[in-house]
């Protein structure tokens, strides 16, 4: 009867506890989108820098983070190789060799970034083969080179060519080769359509005179919250020479940017629910103030002031929920929408999106604990407004309450 | 043994001002079964007295023993209980629960004490017939009129089933009819289930039917009369 008691006088005054609701609904609402955009947005950014990039995970040399030379690259036996991708968590692994070289034809010359790749393991993993424009893709024997559409255009060449790469390799050793260009890939974003290179990890070893040798194994995991537990089963599969980096240690630019924006979206909805939170305060006090004397009524008729209080609380939280679970029911169906229909961002974000080597869209996730967070935050409002009563019906003089 | 005894009563509002005593050096025997108003004018003490009676307020000095029990030393929460337990209220004002039917006003007492669902229903229903509103049961106060808002109070401050009933100034705000209809109803109550009233009034014909009238006069006893 105390629910039926708290559920009528939450309704004595429909107009008022719609309002209340309403408010309550519509911060649900805009903090569930915002928040789902936000958490999207990041998922999707170090998911793709990740997958493009870095891997959540890397093995390295240790010493290769901190002087990126082919000296500090590291032996990579086949059975070390499955190992790893044999482990719980793990989706792909792709060896890499990595270098800078210079590459000519004809009279031009450019610095380009080497990359040596084991052509299946890495398409399964960047979908490399995707941006191939022209020639073809790679395999483990390819002998000819894949380039960025940028560079094959300062260098002049189409497929078929043949560039000529110059570089230093393993412990100093002349690194030279003739190259056919295999393929010429349009690469998402500028600075690797400028720069990029790939060849089929043998060819690369055997160029700069590093056989079995990479220089980083990207790692990617099936759900980045268990990251720590594949860090820990990796770490028994390493020597005393190797190290595992993970994304953020790799890209802090990234995690650094994800979290100032992630802490100014949090201030954005604090500022939302504080204005909630006000406005279920005052409405708890009118409900109050307007009951005193029917409180001083209960207390004088037997009602113990802490079942009172209970009754009153249940007012708070009930009017609160009746927003929350609206909200959380519409909020639902709109983010399943974005989930699945993506807003692309203007030019005004393409450039930062593009900085970080991904596409300029806003994803949006649908992470059950942002629409539960939201019912906690607005029970946690709830139960801050109902000090008040609290205050009041424990400070209560019952019998001038009565006298009015 | 008396139902009340108040010996040496005294109660002072220590307004910041002046200090108002309220109740003097008020001393009295209740015992069960009677039908008593407490008249005066106004300011005269009549409301406080019940008030302290009722255990709604404290006494400045004094001691108010209900069944052998002084009342005076019980802490807030154990106040709460033995109100519960003992002391029915009819207030001026009704002050029904306005949200809930007149069975759940009536019922709501007995939820306090713990009773279960069915007894509830079969109490409440027997008290709303015994005070003529058993076509009413399902009915929210504000679609009675005052006069039955009241039997439904002298209905809730039986459910309980407690030693005596407090009323205060049960007629101030009825009709003549309702009045009348009120205090026949509430006179049949005292004599079928020897059921103690205290009123605090100034209605006359509340006075009529009282068997014991105090006149309360500045907060002193003024006079004490059983008819």
């Amino acid at each position: 009867m105390f629910l039926i008691l708290s559920w009528r006088n939450i309704w004595r005054n429909k107009k008022r506890t719609i309002i209340v609701a309403a408010s309550v609904f519509f911060a649900v609402v805009l903090s569930a989108i915002m928040r789902s955009g936000q958490l999207g947005s990041y998922e999707y950014m170090i998911e793709s820098s990740t997958k493009m990039f870095t891997g959540y995970l890397q093995i390295q040399d240790n010493d290769y983070w901190d002087k990126k030379s082919l000296d500090n690259s590291f032996v990579m036996e086949n059975s070390f190789l499955e190992n790893v991708k044999g482990k719980k968590h793990i989706t792909h692994v792709t060896p890499r060799l990595e270098a800078f070289a210079l590459i000519s034809s004809d009279t031009i010359t450019r610095v380009a970034q080497v990359v040596g790749i084991h052509p299946e393991y890495e398409d399964e993993l960047t979908e490399i083969s995707s941006h191939l424009k022209q020639g073809v893709f790679l395999n483990q024997n390819s002998q000819g080179i894949l380039i960025g559409a940028s560079l094959a255009g300062f260098l002049n060449v189409a497929v078929g060519d043949t560039l000529t790469l110059y570089g230093v390799g393993y412990h100093g050793t002349t690194a030279a080769a003739l190259l056919p260009v295999q393929g010429i890939l349009k690469m998402p974003f500028k600075s690797m359509d400028n720069a990029m290179t790939f060849i089929a990890l043998p060819k690369a070893q055997e160029i700069f005179s590093c056989e079995k040798h990479i220089t980083s194994l990207p790692v990617m995991i099936d759900n980045i919250a268990n990251i720590n537990k594949v860090r820990d089963a990796l770490q028994s599969e390493l020597d005393s020479t190797q190290v595992i980096m993970s994304w953020n240690e790799m890209m802090p630019d990234l995690e650094q940017s994800i979290e100032v924006d992630n802490i100014g979206g949090i201030i954005s909805l604090g500022v939302l629910y504080i204005v909630i939170a006000f406005g279920i305060f005052g409405t708890i006090m009118m409900m109050v103030s307007e009951r005193a004397r029917e409180f001083a009524v209960l207390i004088a008729v037997g009602m113990r002031k802490s079942r009172l209080i209970i009754v009153t609380a249940l007012e708070s939280v009930i009017l609160s929920f009746l927003g929350v679970i609206t909200g959380i029911i519409a909020s639902i169906p709109i983010v399943q929408y974005l989930v699945y229909h993506p807003i692309y961002m203007g030019d005004e974000y393409a450039e930062m999106y593009e900085s970080f080597g991904i596409e300029p869209i806003m994803k949006f996730s649908a992470q059950p604990w942002i629409f539960t967070s939201q019912a906690l935050t607005v029970l946690i409002i709830a139960l801050i407004t109902i000090i008040y009563p609290i205050l009041y019906i424990r400070k209560m003089n019952i019998a001038k309450q009565i006298r009015g | 043994m008396a139902l009340i005894e108040i010996k040496n009563l005294n109660k002072i509002y220590n307004t910041i001002a002046v200090p108002v005593h309220a109740v003097k050096d008020v001393n009295l025997l209740i015992d069960k079964g009677e039908f008593t108003a407490v008249v005066g004018p106004s300011g005269s003490g009549k409301t406080t007295l019940l008030n302290i009676i009722g255990g709604l307020d404290k006494p400045t000095d004094g001691q108010v023993i209900i069944d052998g029990r002084d009342i005076t030393k019980l802490s807030d929460s154990k106040m709460v209980d033995y109100r519960l337990k003992n002391i029915g209220f009819v207030f001026q004002s009704y002050n029904l629960i306005p949200v809930l039917t007149a069975r759940e006003n009536i019922e709501f007492i007995m939820l306090l004490q713990g009773e279960n669902k069915q007894k509830r229903d079969e109490r409440a229903t027997e008290l709303l017939k015994a005070v003529g509103l058993g076509d009413r049961i399902d009915t929210r106060p504000a679609m009675l009129s005052g006069g039955q808002q009241q039997r439904v109070a002298v209905a809730r401050a039986l459910a309980s089933k407690p030693s005596f009933v407090l009323a205060d100034e049960p007629t101030a705000n009825l009709d003549s009819a309702s009045a009348e209809s009120l205090l026949d109803m509430m006179e049949e109550l005292n004599k079928k289930y020897d059921m103690t009233f205290i009123f605090s009034t100034h209605d006359s014909r509340v006075m009529k039917r009282a068997r014991r009238i105090i006149t309360l006069v500045d907060g002193k006893i003024a006079d004490d009369k059983k008819s």
